[in-house]
């Protein structure tokens, strides 16, 4: 292995978390399954997307985009909360 | 240009939903590994704490009665002393476990302040319907932290605890500010909207 695309590899290993756990599946899952209830709420309800047909809506209407709102929260706990702590989950049960 | 009420709770219901998640993940990986990062100790109370200075301008600005400010304003005062002495549990500085005790006073008084400050009936309108819903929903669900403060380790109350944030949040996301609930609708209740 080449000694500049070794660091890279080791980033990319690290970035993606194990799954070997059900709990940690389940923690991996809940971000997506929180983002994926936003996106069926956008299909079910499009109007409650303004940003879909922005014309003539004021600026709260505009900023009030609630699916979205899901949306962003389920993928933020996917990648701000999830990978640190499947790390952490991993260690407290000595798999490293 | 003040913003719509049903907007207020859709941002409010953003913040129970972060709750909810942050919460459940604590009781699926357990509290030993949850604390393990010392900014993830921190990020329930410290939103707690955020949404009740959040419920402060929702007091001032939304004044539609005394009892409207009455209740918004409790509810700010609650909502910040629990998640002032769950930010003192995080750090250390408080150590009892019967500080979860104001947790429940917090969601105690949350559900007080939603049914007091709601005075139409249940199928008046559906915000009037979600407004009974969630003040009896918090009211009940204070029995978790209730439970917590006296069996820290107990399984369910930890899930009850951090459902009752999940259920609140779709409660908020589906409020309108007028619409009808179950084909319900009062004529005083104005012209229903989108």
């Amino acid at each position: 292995m080449s000694a500049e695309l070794a660091p890279e590899l080791q980033v990319a290993e690290q970035a993606t978390p194990r799954t070997s756990s059900p709990r940690a599946r389940i923690v991996l899952a809940l971000g997506p399954l929180t983002a994926l209830v936003g996106l069926a709420w956008a299909l079910v309800q499009p109007y409650r997307l303004t940003l879909l047909h922005p014309y003539g809506q004021g600026f709260w209407w505009l900023l009030s985009e609630p699916p979205l709102y899901v949306i962003v929260v389920g993928v933020l706990f996917r990648l701000v909360i999830a990978p640190s702590l499947v790390d952490d989950l991993d260690a407290e049960h000595g798999r490293r | 240009m003040m913003p719509r009420a049903e907007f207020v709770h859709w941002w409010f219901a953003t913040g129970f939903l972060l709750l909810g998640l942050f919460l459940l993940a604590e009781v699926i990986v357990g509290p030993a590994v949850w604390n393990r990062r010392p900014w993830r100790r921190y990020l329930w109370p410290g939103l707690c704490f955020l949404l009740g200075v959040l419920m402060w301008p929702v007091m001032t600005f939304y004044t539609n009665s005394t009892i409207h400010m009455i209740a918004h304003g409790s509810w700010a005062q609650a909502l910040m002393l629990a998640g002032a002495a769950e930010l003192g549990v995080a750090r250390g500085k408080l150590h009892s476990q019967y500080w979860r005790l104001l947790s429940a006073l917090g969601l105690a008084v949350s559900g007080t302040a939603f049914l007091v400050h709601e005075q139409q009936h249940w199928l008046f309108s559906r915000a009037a319907f979600l407004h009974h819903t969630l003040g009896w929903t918090l009211l009940v669900s204070a029995v978790f932290p209730l439970l917590q403060a006296f069996r820290p380790r107990s399984l369910a109350a930890a899930t009850g605890f951090a459902t009752t944030f999940l259920v609140a949040a779709v409660l908020l996301y589906s409020d309108r500010d007028t619409a009808a609930i179950f084909g319900h609708l009062s004529q005083y209740a104005g012209l229903p909207h989108r």
